[in-house]
């Protein structure tokens, strides 16, 4: 397939997509809290493009409902309340080395070749498009889980776990035209929902352990020490 | 169909009722009260069913079909008894000076949430909805896990949320793929019904199918609590308080199995080979016997009986992995009896921590001789899910130890061994605490056992045997998930 020759819908989702899994390798390698949650949001930015050309290209109004809401939540919401944690715990200026980096961002880039190696069997079904698309939603979700393992900050946890959203959110838009309407609304609002209750968590695991740093959440063991 | 709007109606009425109003003496009576009326709702819809076979709603929205029918009534059902016993329970724990009124009327208000979403996972014909209703029960449990405000039970809400919100979302990523295959082959804004999807399964792509299933059984399997990814469990079953141990245990975990199934006929109707049938029975008989060797090894009496669920939830899986007749019948069953043994234990776990004062295993002695009902009513129900007959996991259990010899006979001796290694394991921490002097010092509580009363007499009777309208349930169910009729 040559890209030339694929129509302008097309051509915007590839580079979107590859954009999208950009963001996520960035967000892996940065030991800034606050740079963290710039490319955080800059993701959701991405994805409420994404969203909003589908909605164009395809004709699909409540495509727009979608992208206003990611707009709200991804873009300004989450970032906002994660940023005014992490000046009120005093954590912007720390810069956290990660232990590996190279072992880390090799691993990233791993997952992503895994994720080709899984879904490669739908090409049978559909164009190298769509294949480029899931596996790149796939990679993103999987790249969240290891910014969640190499992170020690509870909010970087939060960010990993928002952008696995955000990888479930691109594949739900780009491979399937977005999900049924009450489905997306239902996620939208746990997400909120979720994103509420994190910020309660903040407040509780900062009075019990005075810092939100999760190695320090060590009191249960299966085995006494 | 008025009978389902009311099931999810009043429980969402309560989220709101206790969310807003003051605070009132007599708040854990109203909870009684509200799963009383939703209990009977669901006996309303049941005979529905019962009448007229399965129900789809106008919009196609609900589905009520005899595998979820009776799942509904035993939700309705344990909730209620639960409630019972939680409202002298939350009263003593404030008492005890570890709760507020506040957090009394999140916990009342969570306790509503958490039944809404259960209801919605069982009756909802849409999958996606199904996983939105799912991760809402998480987020309803979460802050109830950490209501004590303890640094143990916040660590074990914050690994409650963080695991199961990430595996669920595995689930969300096999939502969108079964999602994908479904829309090639038409109607968009349908293409989640399951009951489209089931009739339309042959014409699904098989290795779309097969992939979305690993991610399904990952994801739903997070919450069911098959090993490895079963850390969340004991944290959270051990640091929150008991009755919300109860639910947990008696339902959410069906309900995420029940989710698991529904998925695996979709799967089953697409793909010739069984492929979701090996890796259930994978997961669940490997869940199955690591749990029965932690067993052994546990501290703290809540994380022993939640160690127990995990075992049990591991054979269910496993017998769902089998997928013939005789073997599907069992699960069906166990899942019930299960629910019903487990959550009576919790109720009277809950109590005696409160006789003890303490949860650790160790420290928990002469239990028959401070309150002697409290201390049968845990050795009757352990000997109960250990799988002694006459109680109803012995049938259950039988049956798929049966189904398992017909099928793969080589796995007969793990079964076996697991079940003499949980026994063991279980026994081993009971004894110690039912029998023997008991300490100074210690003194009966108020309790009431009619929900442990009630709940180990139906094991019973379902164990001697089962009423005719449950196993003519039982076998339709079997009929729709196996394809062929075990009776």
């Amino acid at each position: 397939m040559n890209i030339e020759q694929t129509d302008f819908y097309t051509q915007a989702i590839l580079s979107m997509a590859a954009l999208v899994g950009l963001t996520s390798f960035l967000m892996l390698g940065q030991g800034r809290l606050l740079r963290l949650i710039f490319v955080f949001a800059l993701q959701g930015l991405l994805l409420t493009l994404t969203t909003a050309l589908a909605a164009y290209s395809l004709d699909n109004p409540h495509l727009y409902i979608s992208a206003v809401l990611t707009l709200v939540l991804k873009v300004i919401f989450i970032p906002w309340m994660l940023r005014r944690e992490v000046v009120l715990m005093n954590m912007h200026r720390d810069v956290q080395a990660l232990a590996n980096k190279t072992v880390v961002m090799l691993g990233g880039a791993s997952l992503m070749v895994f994720s080709y190696y899984v879904l490669h069997p739908i090409v049978q079904t559909t164009s190298p498009v769509m294949l480029n698309a899931l596996a790149v939603s796939l990679s993103v979700v999987l790249l969240g889980m290891l910014l969640m393992i190499s992170h020690r900050q509870a909010v970087a946890h939060v960010v990993g776990f928002m952008s696995i959203e955000n990888g479930l959110f691109f594949a739900a838009i780009v491979a399937t035209k977005g999900m049924p309407m009450v489905v997306e609304l239902g996620i939208a609002f746990d997400v909120l929902v979720a994103a509420v209750l994190f910020g309660i968590f903040f407040l509780h695991i900062r009075t019990s352990i005075d810092s939100l740093d999760v190695d320090l959440l060590n009191r249960l063991h299966e085995v006494d020490k | 169909m008025i009978a389902t709007y009311l099931v999810l109606l009043i429980p969402f009425i309560g989220i709101i009722f206790f969310a807003v109003s003051g605070h009132r003496e007599e708040i854990g009576k109203y909870n009684v009260w509200l799963n009383a009326i939703c209990l009977l709702a669901t006996i309303w819809l049941a005979i529905n069913v019962l009448n007229q076979g399965t129900i789809l709603s106008a919009g196609k929205a609900f589905l009520i079909d005899p595998f979820n029918v009776y799942l509904i009534v035993l939700t309705a059902f344990v909730g209620l008894t639960t409630s019972i016993f939680s409202s002298p329970y939350m009263a003593h724990e404030k008492d005890l000076g570890k709760l507020t009124d506040k957090r009394l009327k999140l916990y009342y208000s969570m306790y509503q949430g958490f039944m809404l979403a259960m209801y919605l996972v069982l009756t909802t014909n849409n999958m996606g909805v199904m996983w939105v209703a799912m991760e809402g029960a998480t987020l309803a449990t979460v802050m109830l896990v950490s209501l004590y405000r303890t640094p143990e039970s916040i660590e074990a809400a914050w690994k409650y949320f963080i695991l199961c919100g990430v595996g669920i979302a595995q689930a969300l990523f096999g939502t969108i793929l079964l999602y994908y295959a479904a829309v090639q082959i038409g109607d968009g804004e349908n293409a989640l019904l399951w009951s489209v999807l089931y009739e339309n399964a042959e014409q699904l792509n098989p290795e779309i199918l097969e992939i979305a299933f690993v991610f399904l059984l990952i994801g739903y399997g997070t919450k069911i609590g098959l090993v490895p990814l079963h850390n969340w469990l004991p944290d959270a079953h051990s640091e929150g308080p008991t009755p919300m141990s109860a639910v947990l245990s008696g339902l959410l975990l069906n309900d995420a199995l029940y989710a698991v199934v529904r998925n695996k006929m979709l799967v089953d109707g697409a793909s010739d080979s069984n492929v979701a049938g090996y890796l259930m029975m994978g997961f669940g008989l490997l869940s199955f016997l690591v749990a029965a060797f932690f067993l052994h090894r546990q501290k703290d009496i809540k994380r022993l009986f939640s160690y127990s669920s995990i075992e049990h939830m591991g054979i269910m899986t496993f017998a769902f992995g089998i997928g013939g007749p005789l073997a599907t019948f069992a699960a069906l069953l166990h899942m019930t009896v299960h629910s019903l043994t487990k959550s009576a234990i919790f109720v009277t776990v809950g109590h005696t921590a409160q006789v003890a004062g303490t949860q650790s295993i160790d420290k928990i002695r002469g239990l028959i001789k401070t309150q002697p009902k409290i201390g049968w009513g845990l050795l009757i129900g352990t000997i109960a899910i250990a799988g002694f007959p006459p109680f109803g996991v012995f049938t259950s259990e039988f049956l798929v130890l049966l189904a398992t010899m017909h099928s793969y006979p080589w796995l007969t001796p793990l079964l076996l061994l697991g079940i003499g290694i949980a026994f063991a394991g279980l026994f081993r921490h009971i004894q110690p605490m039912v029998y023997g002097e008991k300490p100074e010092g210690q003194l009966p509580v108020k309790a009431n056992l009619w929900p442990v009363i009630i709940h180990l007499g139906l094991v019973l009777w379902l164990g001697l045997a089962i009423p005719g309208f449950l196993a003519n349930w039982f076998s339709q169910a079997t009929l729709l998930i196996s394809g062929s009729s075990p009776l």
